[in-house]
């Protein structure tokens, strides 16, 4: 095995309601994911703050995932609706001064969706891995 | 060249500071030089007819000032305001900023204001005096003799060519003639940048923002920047201090500012005018502008007063942010 093997750091913000239960029943199912996701429970998706975003790749995450309930199911009736505007815009941005937009995505994942959870992590530390070290949004006075 | 003069101005705000309409007038004093004309406050008609001035260089958008001035007087305050002020106006009035029954508006017709940089670009440095002469500008310098003659079109700011209106959308009495909202192409720029790859953006973004350095000006003068505690001031952060010369961190601070104002940014141009490195500044808030008429509709902010800004709605419909990158990719 090879020891320096490259291990991307993600940070998911997960909604309590919906996606953090999707998360918990991914792992009653004995569903792998990888452990490089390192997840943040939110009381909501429009708890984060586009800034929590640019605060993680800051301080060296290599991609930032936001999962939430679907469209329509949010727990606060509308919450996940300002997500959808807020994130769209500033991954927009993020992608307007060149930052590779792979490293960052929206999610809908409900309490039922374990298997959606681990399918959707999976697929996004392969796609970061592939990508390499956030480079481009890091930010030498914040890291330790 | 300016249809309305200093002459006229200060005509109207004496009047009605003689008869009591008003206490105070917000206006443009001269600097050290003919250009660098800042904001201040006249209390009496001496006082405006020794230091008011009106020229090229008047950019400075009043709006923002009436927010931490009329907190401060008893009575009136009159104040000055070009077509793309009077949008900065609306928009602080919806946020329940200011006001506006203390507050006594006139509008002014804009010809466009110069920039003291593309002057310098044509004129070379040290440039001690500047007049006007119908439509051409009298440039002084240290270093020829005889004043150099420029066509004003050729040093109108980047703001003021690109410009969206000529209409003023607030006043309580108008000087001059009502203009129109202009078909504008400032979003040609942005749709440049959009066009180019992914590196070359970064290039592009890094070559302009790494000269950034944190001076907070562009934050200062934004009229749509009016939090009395900033998240930039914060000096827990670790982003509060300039980042090394040699790196480009400033991108975070410029992603941050221009996203606080996104959806109430009226394109005024502040930023890009006071930014004492040149960086244009505006080409992110018109990003997101653009952003916005595209995925959400048609959206001026300020044109009305009570609007509901883009962020702070939504709809069942909206597009996801994965399909923003879809979207474009498609389109090319």
């Amino acid at each position: 095995m090879q020891v320096n093997e490259y291990k991307p750091l993600i940070v998911a913000f997960c909604c309590n309601w919906c996606s953090y239960a999707g998360a918990d029943l991914a792992g009653n199912n004995r569903l792998n994911y990888p452990a490089d996701v390192k997840i943040i429970r939110v009381p909501c998706s429009c708890r984060v703050n586009p800034m929590f975003v640019l605060r993680a790749f800051q301080r060296g995450a290599d991609g930032v995932i936001i999962c939430g309930c679907h469209p329509g199911d949010c727990h606060y009736t509308s919450g996940n609706y300002y997500t959808r505007r807020r994130m769209a815009a500033l991954f927009s941005m993020l992608d307007y001064l060149g930052i590779e937009k792979e490293r960052t995505r929206v999610e809908w994942v409900s309490a039922a969706e374990g298997a959606k959870f681990a399918a959707t992590m999976n697929d996004f530390v392969e796609t970061v891995t592939a990508l390499g070290e956030n480079k481009r949004l890091e930010d030498l006075r914040c890291k330790k | 060249m300016q249809k309305i003069t200093r002459e006229q101005l200060i005509d109207k705000a004496s009047k009605l500071l003689s008869n009591g309409t008003v206490s105070c007038v917000l206006g443009w004093k001269l600097g050290d030089f003919d250009y660098d004309v800042t904001p201040a406050v006249f209390n009496t008609v001496e006082e405006l007819n020794e230091g008011f001035v009106f020229n090229d260089f008047c950019g400075a958008n009043f709006s923002k000032y009436l927010v931490a001035k009329t907190g401060k007087v008893d009575g009136k305050i009159l104040v000055f305001l070009k077509p793309c002020d009077t949008y900065s106006f609306n928009q602080l009035l919806t946020e329940h900023r200011f006001d506006r029954e203390k507050v006594y508006a006139v509008g002014i017709p804009c010809e466009g204001m110069a920039d003291i940089a593309k002057v310098k670009a044509i004129c070379g440095e040290g440039v001690l005096a500047i007049g006007t002469d119908g439509e051409k500008m009298t440039v002084a310098t240290l270093y020829s003799d005889e004043p150099a003659l420029i066509d004003a079109k050729d040093v109108l700011a980047e703001r003021c060519e690109n410009c969206k209106s000529k209409k003023h959308v607030a006043y309580d009495e108008l000087l001059g003639e009502e203009g129109d909202v202009i078909e504008s192409n400032r979003f040609d720029e942005v749709a440049k940048l959009e066009a180019m790859s992914a590196d070359e953006r970064f290039a592009f973004w890094q070559n302009e923002l790494s000269r950034c350095i944190r001076c907070n000006a562009c934050r200062d003068a934004c009229p749509a920047c009016t939090c009395e505690k900033c998240v930039f001031d914060n000096p827990t952060s670790g982003v509060e201090n300039k980042s090394p010369a040699n790196s480009f961190e400033e991108k975070l601070f410029h992603i941050i500012r221009a996203y606080h104002v996104a959806g109430r940014c009226t394109d005024c141009g502040e930023c890009s005018r006071v930014c004492p490195q040149n960086i244009p500044l505006h080409l992110l808030n018109r990003k997101f502008i653009k952003d916005m008429n595209e995925f959400y509709g048609e959206y001026q902010a300020g044109a009305e007063v009570g609007m509901r800004a883009p962020l702070v709605d939504y709809t069942t419909e909206d597009l996801e942010p994965g399909e923003v990158f879809d979207r474009r990719d498609t389109d090319a």
